[in-house]
């Protein structure tokens, strides 16, 4: 590990006042800590914004704020997110081990890096690590990458389960940049595609802090899942994961929101199955109908053309238990 | 015979002047090698810190990068917590911070200023083990031994959090702690014993 300065700051405005270039922040440390380990990062100082930021879930005009140092259990356990948003607890609870959720910021969680081999590899290329240097999953390895928006550049997935749920849950990022200037960006389009320039994950701009997550009042509460399958049963990444929910008048579907992780470079909605569900009465074939809208979409890679039968039984298991109260 | 012992000025200068440029080298050749390491190789942050391990306090000088782990292992000799993978993949290095398991091997030690640390060193009563210790013995919780401090302290916080309902409930919230021997099933049994107690 490089070495680095550690200084802990108290609000925002101090921590936004250190522009310098090689300045990190740092939350719960779960990704950026290994991260510098492995010579991935090398922060040449490293600002300690726990004490910064927010760490507690409010109710405000029916809307649900999260702030950014809130941790990943502290969600999965709180009693709003549970009334009102469970598709959130679920989608926690899926991901990582007790102990990293009882560390991990909802800050750090949106901006946790990719899990591909190759990125954590530095001997080998990467235009997620070095720009420019070329993509060895595209045609290596390829069993975990995306296989659906990657480009020939970039076919990392993004390794969260939590922004799975709030892209369902449309919901909003509050920033903070360097300016001192606040401003919200939806969470669809928080995240980027890799396109030419994979090295960036996402549209925060440059330091600029997420202070909280907003979630919008919604009618998922009763009928939501989350499944997530994996190579083996607990604390893996997801080969594929579904977030379904459903907003139902008896066996009538009115709204209904599908977004899946393991798949994309960004958590991805489905908005077109989304489209076809509304209106239809529920059925096994309803079902698997939207779930054939998603998988005609894929356009999987050498190693992974197993996602696509994967995905399929996953959207359609998931919209099953939507319904399982 | 009488010996010329008389040192002309000129001598005196010049060997003088000749010793003192000798004696400067060395000097201007350490300087310039450090400054180029310091250029080539960024130098270590020490920083004071303070923490608390099992109610204890220390006090020590310590580099910024060092993990809790570290500072553990090497530092106050506090060995029983392991080293794994060191990646945050194995849960070898469970210790509890303010109650809750967390992974040391990714907690840097400068910022525990003001928490407490508990590690399998300090769970213990005096000479009477930790009813989670007497229950890794009496139910074969281990073969190897080397995950198990991990384990215990996972174990600890799982019944705390009451995550003791089922099997597949201990299984699901044990699942970052992991064992190559296998001694899942003692492990699972062990857990059972204590929140039934």
């Amino acid at each position: 590990m490089k070495p680095f300065e550690l200084i802990k700051v108290t609000n925002t405005k101090t921590a936004l006042s250190h522009k310098k270039e090689q300045v990190q922040y740092i939350a719960g440390g779960t990704n950026l800590v290994d991260l510098m380990k492995k010579n991935i990062h090398l922060p040449d100082t490293l600002l300690d914004i726990n004490d910064a930021l927010i760490r507690h879930i409010d109710k405000k005009d029916n809307r649900i704020f999260i702030g950014a140092m809130v941790r990943n259990t502290e969600i999965a356990t709180d009693k709003t997110v549970l009334k009102e948003l469970p598709l959130l607890s679920k989608a926690v609870l899926a991901g990582a081990s007790p102990q990293i959720r009882n560390m991990a910021s909802t800050g750090g969680n949106i901006l946790q890096r990719t899990r591909c081999p190759y990125f954590y590899d530095i001997t080998t290329s990467c235009n997620k690590r070095i720009p420019g240097s070329g993509c060895s999953a595209y045609e290596g390895e390829n069993r975990m990458s995306a296989v659906i928006g990657y480009s020939k550049d970039c076919v990392a997935v993004h390794p969260s389960d939590l922004c799975v749920a709030f892209v369902a849950l449309d919901a909003q990022v509050h920033v903070i940049d360097t300016d001192h200037k606040k401003s919200i960006i939806p969470f669809q389009d928080f995240h980027r595609l890799p396109g030419n320039d994979p090295h960036l994950d996402n549209n925060l701009p440059e330091h600029a802090l997420i202070s909280f997550i907003e979630i919008p009042e919604n009618p998922f509460a009763r009928n939501c899942a989350y499944i997530k399958i994996r190579d083996r049963a607990s604390y893996a990444f997801a080969l594929v994961s579904v977030a379904a929910a459903l907003h139902m008048q008896g066996d009538r579907i009115i709204d209904a929101r599908l977004a899946s992780g393991g798949v994309a470079h960004k958590p991805w909605r489905w908005l077109e199955a989304e489209e076809f569900l509304r209106g239809k009465n529920v059925s096994d074939l309803v079902f698997s109908q939207a779930a054939d809208i998603i998988v005609g979409d894929l356009h999987p890679l050498a190693h992974n053309g197993f996602k696509s039968n994967m995905l399929k039984g996953a959207v359609e298991t998931a919209l099953a238990q939507c319904l399982v109260v | 015979m009488k010996k010329n012992t008389n040192f002309s000025r000129r001598f005196f200068l010049k060997t003088t002047g000749a010793f003192t440029l000798l004696a400067s080298i060395p000097a201007v050749l350490k300087a310039t090698y450090i400054q180029v390491k310091e250029f080539i190789v960024p130098s270590k942050r020490i920083v004071p810190l303070t923490v608390s391990v099992n109610k204890k306090a220390y006090q020590l000088d310590s580099d910024t990068r060092t993990t809790l782990l570290d500072l553990l292992r090497e530092n106050l000799d506090l060995t029983g917590t392991k080293k794994g993978c060191d990646h945050g993949q194995c849960g070898a290095c469970t210790v509890h911070v303010d109650g809750e398991r967390v992974l040391s091997c990714l907690t840097l030690s400068a910022m525990l200023v003001g928490k407490e640390v508990t590690t399998i060193e300090g769970i213990a009563d005096g000479d009477h083990l930790h009813p989670m210790q007497e229950a890794f013995i009496s139910c074969d919780g281990f073969q190897c031994g080397y995950c198990t401090p991990g384990q215990i302290m996972s174990a600890i916080a799982c019944v705390k959090e009451g995550h003791t309902h089922s099997v597949e409930d201990i299984k699901e919230y044990m699942s970052g702690n992991l064992c190559r021997c296998g001694a899942y099933n003692g492990i699972v049994e062990s857990i059972q014993k204590v929140a039934a107690s």
